[in-house]
């Protein structure tokens, strides 16, 4: 044995540890800069969008005197606003509505600089019905859909080419962009799905059904609420069946093994010892996937939503079928529409802020639901 | 190292597996005492390929039988066969050979595998009561027979935990969930959720190697109260276990029944030299 001391020839005076390289000790402090700049770009641009919303948005929800909300814009359908100035100069704004009013109290009045802003007066009521009604539909149908479709995949197929297929596809499905799946639900739903009526239109396909003269007329279901809640659930259901198939996958495989071996057979199994408990991580998700629901435009331009309607949706409706078949406002189109469709003036800007800081809201409390059902049943379910 | 093992012992002994069966296990003549046989069963995960070759043996009534061999050696792969768990992966299968309970072909197709597992109950390695009330762990097996009647539930979870050996622990708390008793508690749960369906075999793979030593204790215990009542047929890697447990014990090696005879011969007088060296500690 040699000592080991001799084959390091370590002089106490030096420092070991000073730096060497300088070149590279510079790249690695840069690398960190870059990295931190991107990561504060990010921040900044989030926080722009935010404080700029909010600053110009909650202005119109909230107000200084008591009850403290603008109760009106929440309550109100959409109109148009008028802004015009009297013959002794004096400045109104005031929507369509009470300007007729006004018009008739004081006939002989004469109006200059009269302009017309569409979509800007009255409140958002009409699109947040919309709105809520589409997705309520939409979620109805993805999860019925998507639910069925996870148990089949993770509990009773089989593992083989076919079945990646599937996966494939449904994993395809999620890369589709919106306005594809827009239209996709137009030429299915609005124009071919298949109704029961007794009055098949000239030109489609129809069935005589032999019960009282009732035909299955594959006429569509034309621009409506139902064509539009199809469409957003076709859109949303890769979200929900791969996060079903994960909260199924979650559930311990002794689950099953035990109660098999109890005698349950494949469905009690599931019904009793795996859905119970996937529940929470499904409901979870499906959340989550009702705010993205919420505010996609694209799929019902075509297939639900409409501008402007005066009517909220269950006021002159006399059956279900009606009421499903009726096209209706939704926030995010509504959006569009006074953002993107209508002369841009300092008269528009309050409802445009108003609706979207009002949206951004209902999406960013959907959202803390979510995170608070995942906490509190984490909490609750263990094993 | 074991395979190197097998064939050095191959090259020595010159011994087949085959002619090792034959010659240990012979077919035992029709008693009423049986009810487990096991005839020339080979089994397969993925067609063509056998982990288990050409197995026969009698399961006796009343009596505890212990599976031991070493790691993959297809002893639990075995017990899964006997109350058809293995039915549960899709390739899975008995490639030759019989296995009959009570006189039945648990094969056949006119077998029912849900009323099969009704009377051939099973206790996993890892504890794993459902996360439900104590009582509802219990009374899971009869509720998915349709029983719902409060009566005859209250005391079917009543026996069982007496059974088990549970009732004093838990019946002031019987709502409280499952999960939230000790691991050996847990086990015996397990057990009494198996005996409230009155099986006439109960299998358990391993059910105390996930438990401590005085759990263990306890669960042996209750294994032999068991066996007045039930059949009970118990895979361990713990010989020590096999020996304070068991009236019979079956030697599994890489997927062949190397012995099966009364426990106290296995473990002081074993037939075969591969059994010795493993009872020994020179492999496995």
């Amino acid at each position: 044995m040699h000592d080991i001391a001799e084959d390091l020839p370590i002089k106490r005076t030096e420092n070991p540890f000073a730096t060497k390289a300088h070149a590279l000790k510079r790249r690695d402090r840069i690398t960190s800069i870059v990295l931190r700049l991107t990561t504060y770009f990010i921040l900044a641009c989030a926080g722009y969008i935010f404080v700029d919303i909010i600053v110009k948005g909650a202005p119109v929800v909230f107000k200084g005197t008591p009850p403290f909300i603008n109760v009106p814009f929440l309550t109100q359908s959409p109109e148009t606003l008028m802004t015009f100035e009297t013959a002794d100069g004096e400045f109104h704004k005031m929507d369509f509505s009470d300007y007729s009013q006004f018009k008739r109290d004081f006939p002989g009045l004469k109006i200059v600089e009269e302009h017309s802003h569409a979509f800007s007066g009255g409140g958002i009521l009409g699109p947040l019905v919309g709105t809520a009604l589409l997705t309520g539909i939409c979620i109805v149908i993805a999860l019925f859909v998507g639910l069925t479709t996870a148990i089949y995949l993770n509990e009773y197929s089989t593992k083989g080419r076919f079945m990646d297929a599937v996966r494939l596809a449904i994993m395809n499905l999620a890369g589709v962009p919106s306005v594809v799946f827009g239209l996709f639900g137009l030429g299915l739903f609005c124009l071919v799905a298949p109704v029961i009526t007794t009055t098949p239109m000239d030109g489609k396909f129809a069935i005589p059904l032999f019960l009282g003269g009732n035909f299955l007329s594959f006429q569509g279901w034309g621009v409506s609420m139902l064509s539009g809640g199809f469409t957003l659930a076709v859109m949303i259901l890769p979200v929900i069946i791969a996060a079903c198939e994960e909260s199924l996958k979650a559930i311990p495989m002794g689950f099953r093994e035990a109660s098999f071996a109890l005698g349950a057979t494949k469905w009690q199994t599931i019904a009793k010892s795996v859905l119970p408990y996937a529940f929470p991580g499904m409901l979870t998700a499906s959340v989550l996937g009702i705010t993205r629901v919420a505010g996609e435009t694209a799929p019902i331009m075509f297939t639900a939503a409409l501008s402007h309607k005066d009517k909220l949706p269950w006021q002159d409706v006399n059956s279900i079928g009606g009421f499903f078949s009726q096209s209706v406002q939704a926030m995010p189109y509504h959006i569009y529409t006074v953002a993107a469709r209508i002369p841009q003036s300092e008269y528009t800007q309050p409802m445009q802020y108003g609706s979207v800081f009002v949206f951004l809201i209902l999406v960013m409390l959907f959202a803390a639901l979510s995170v608070f059902l995942r906490i509190h049943y984490r909490q609750k379910v263990k094993w | 190292m074991n395979t190197v093992m097998s064939e050095q012992e191959k090259q020595e002994g010159g011994l087949t597996p085959d002619t090792q069966v034959t010659e240990v296990a012979p077919k035992a003549e029709p008693s009423s005492n049986v009810v487990i046989e096991v005839d020339n069963v080979s089994f397969a995960y993925v067609p063509k390929k056998d982990v288990l070759h050409d197995i026969s043996m009698n399961i006796n009534r009343g009596e505890v039988t212990a599976f031991i061999g070493p790691s993959g050696c297809g002893k639990s792969t075995l017990l899964r066969c006997l109350n058809r768990m293995n039915d549960l992966i899709p390739t899975a299968g008995i490639s030759k050979g019989e296995i009959r309970i009570l006189g039945t072909d648990i094969y056949h197709r006119e077998v029912d595998v849900i009323e099969l597992r009704k009377h051939v109950g099973m206790v996993f390695q890892k504890y794993n009561p459902f996360p439900k009330s104590i009582y509802e762990n219990v009374a899971f097996g009869l509720r998915i027979q349709g029983i719902n009647d409060k009566k005859k539930l209250d005391q079917a979870v009543e026996e069982s935990l007496v059974f088990a050996g549970l009732w004093g622990e838990v019946k002031d708390r019987l709502d409280s969930s499952g999960l939230s008793l000790s691991g050996g508690q847990q086990q015996r749960l397990c057990i009494a959720r198996t005996i409230a369906v009155q099986p006439k075999v109960i299998l358990m793979d391993e059910p105390c190697s996930a438990l401590d030593p005085i759990s263990t204790a306890t669960i042996e215990e209750l294994i032999t109260k068991l066996k007045k009542e039930f059949t009970i047929v118990i895979v361990t890697h713990n010989m020590q276990q096999a020996t304070r447990v068991s009236d019979r014990t079956a030697f599994f090696y890489l997927g062949n029944l190397i012995e099966m005879d009364k426990t106290t011969k296995i473990f002081h007088n074993p037939s075969m030299k591969q059994t010795e060296d493993y009872i020994s500690g020179r492999f496995g």
